[in-house]
């Protein structure tokens, strides 16, 4: 297969964020499945790398005034962290892709943002993904495992993996069709096809192999699709054999109890796993110390800036209170 | 456009706005931002975290919960302990380009000496900001609390050094002028206020406490007319430089704190939603001066109304 390798960097080569807050343009907003997906266009700020997350608000609506009543608090002040999902490079700036539930009356107030209104970000921030060979210098590939909206970093990871020609095998769980948006973010079509071009491999009439397409299985709670069941059923499957556990690098993004979970898992396999957490969080730069996560060796560290990527045994536990907002 | 510097208790400041101790971390800031965190440094001054004579890992999660224009905090103070601020963060934080106020926290005046003798004597630490918002082990009573406490430690910790010794006030009293004048009695060189201000959370869906801690401090702009009237009765009551503080947003804000009597003002919370905020306050409280014609402001003091007049503020 020709293509030329994307190299993937490494899990603590972070480029500077742009120093403040900045503007930009909403360029899509549309429903996926029970969440949102919407883009923005950032002309001020470096590409980010898989797991790497913003703190994001609104320019209006947002600490100015009331939220949407019924949504919670009365006021919204802080901004909210999400993970990116998807980027691309255009010519007037860098299109970031983010996925939301509405839960809140941050989720709201995002979800309701139009085209051309203003988002306000911080970033990229966070500690990214590291390369399958560093977190084990056996790993034959990546295996991804996602739930809910944890399936946006794996989104990104899973492409940043196919334009370095990683082999990749993707675990999504869902507790129901309500929770199993966002997966357009791995589907075929544009995104493949945009694969194969980078790839070097053409368009796909020309008869040139598309990037590897990985395996994409499929879990969920209430079993209206895929295995009926827990994504970590799969995972369990996948790690049998010695062999198996010993060639994997396993990346993981989701609820605090499918997170821990996988943790578990790996440890008891001896499996090196990366996890990418969530945790409350005010300002996303190190500034508040609000983001405590509890390390195995005792004390905390800071989610956003040693995280948001963690080792599994880094850490004391991923059922992180407060995880998740609205 | 008028840039008003500000002599604070010796200290030159380019311009009045500092941070809040506890709301930036020039370091992590660094690693995130790059070095055009020195570039565009947003503060004329630099306080740093409270540091106390061991290391503390802080309080477990959950640490912050958003409210009504603003937040309650229950951090725990987590930081390195004297010897290792000494060692591995002061190195990096004489690397900034404005001066280091470091603060201290003791639960004795034993404690309180220790950290005020070896932070003091180090030439890159142009201040200290000692934080009382802590007890007393000895007779349990929250120092900040007590004037009786704040002048017997004032008095313990004065002729430690002739560097500027400021007292962080805590809000959590019925008159915070009593509390500034024994500091003031005792000794101290100037006051900062207003810390946060007890308070709680319930998460609703488990109505239990939302904070691992229980309790919490509040901050952010719900507390700005409760810092402002502290301020104002600070004013009143004393002679000392005064670091205002609670709830600053923007240039308006921060001169209501000065026409209120701060010498100098910090920005504490806001940095958390905007990094520069500093900044942006320090660029709108010049652009709000110029508006007025003014060039500084001297606000209250004893019992004499306010005088806001075009003369350099001190």
């Amino acid at each position: 297969m020709s293509g030329r390798k994307h190299a993937v960097v490494s899990g603590d080569e972070r480029v500077p964020a742009p120093f403040g807050r900045r503007a930009a343009r909403i360029t899509a907003n549309r429903a996926s499945g029970g969440y949102r997906v919407f883009s923005a266009l950032d002309s001020g700020g470096p590409e980010p790398r898989a797991g790497q997350f913003y703190m994001l608000s609104a320019a209006t609506g947002w600490g100015t005034g009331p939220a949407e009543p019924g949504t919670g608090p009365e006021f919204l002040y802080l901004p909210r962290a999400f993970s990116v999902a998807a980027t691309e490079r255009l010519a007037d700036g860098i299109r970031l892709d983010f996925l939301l539930e509405d839960i809140g009356p941050g989720t709201h107030r995002l979800g309701a943002l139009a085209e051309g209104e203003k988002l306000l970000l911080t970033g990229p921030l966070g500690r990214p993904f590291s390369r399958p060979s560093e977190l084990n210098p056996q790993a034959t590939g990546a295996v991804l495992v996602g739930g809910g909206v944890g399936v946006a970093p794996l989104a990104i990871w899973r492409h940043e993996l196919s334009r370095a020609a990683i082999p990749i095998r993707v675990l999504l769980g869902f507790r129901n069709r309500q929770h199993s948006g966002g997966m357009e973010l791995f589907s075929r079509g544009p995104d493949k096809d945009r694969l194969s071009r980078e790839a070097g491999g053409g368009a796909p009439e020309s008869g040139a192999k598309p990037v590897l397409c990985p395996e994409v299985r499929l879990a969920s709670d209430d079993g209206h699709v895929g295995h009926h069941g827990y994504v970590t059923d799969l995972l369990a499957v996948l790690l049998e054999g010695g062999d198996a556990a010993r060639s994997a690098a396993v990346f993981a993004c989701g609820p605090p109890a499918m997170l821990e979970a996988v943790r578990q898992l790996c440890g008891e396999r001896g499996v090196a796993c990366e996890l990418a957490l969530e945790s409350p969080m005010a300002c996303g730069f190190g500034a508040c110390y609000g983001c405590a996560v509890p390390l195995a060796a005792g004390g905390f560290m800071r989610l956003c800036v040693d995280g948001p990527v963690v080792r599994g045994e880094e850490i004391e536990t991923a059922m992180v209170a407060g995880a998740g907002h609205g | 456009m008028n840039e008003p510097a500000v002599d604070l208790c010796g200290i030159p400041l380019a311009h009045p706005v500092i941070n809040g101790s506890g709301t930036f971390d020039a370091i992590a800031a660094r690693r995130v931002f790059g070095d055009a965190l020195l570039a565009e440094f947003p503060f004329a001054a630099f306080v740093s975290k409270t540091i106390t004579p061991e290391r503390r890992p802080g309080n477990p999660p959950v640490r912050i919960y958003e409210t009504a224009a603003g937040m309650v905090n229950s951090i725990g103070l987590p930081n390195k302990g004297l010897e290792g601020f000494l060692a591995e963060d002061l190195p990096q934080l004489a690397e900034l380009p404005v001066p280091l106020v470091v603060s201290v926290m003791g639960r004795s005046i034993e404690e309180f000496t220790r950290l005020v003798e070896r932070v003091a004597r180090r030439p890159e630490v142009a201040a200290l900001e000692l934080n009382v918002s802590c007890p007393n082990v000895r007779s349990g009573l929250v120092i900040g609390e007590q004037p009786k406490e704040v002048s017997s430690l004032m008095a313990g910790l004065r002729d430690l050094t002739a560097k500027p010794l400021i007292v962080k006030l805590t809000p959590n009293v019925a008159d915070p002028a009593a509390v500034a004048v024994a500091a003031q009695d005792a000794g101290a060189d100037g006051v900062s206020l207003v810390n946060t201000l007890k308070a709680a959370a319930i998460d609703p869906a488990t109505l239990q406490p939302a904070l691992g801690a229980r309790r919490g401090g509040l901050s952010g702009p719900a507390i700005r007319p409760i810092a402002l009237a502290q301020v104002a009765a600070v004013a009143e009551a004393t002679t000392l430089p005064i670091v205002g503080m609670g709830g600053i947003e923007n240039g308006e804000d921060a001169l209501a704190f000065l026409a209120a009597g701060a010498t100098a003002v910090a920005v504490g919370t806001a940095s958390f939603r905007d990094p520069l905020a500093g900044a942006r306050v320090r660029r709108e409280l010049a652009a709000g001066l110029s508006a007025r014609r003014l060039e500084g402001v001297r606000g209250r003091r004893g019992t004499a109304p306010p005088a806001v007049a075009a003369s350099t503020s001190t």
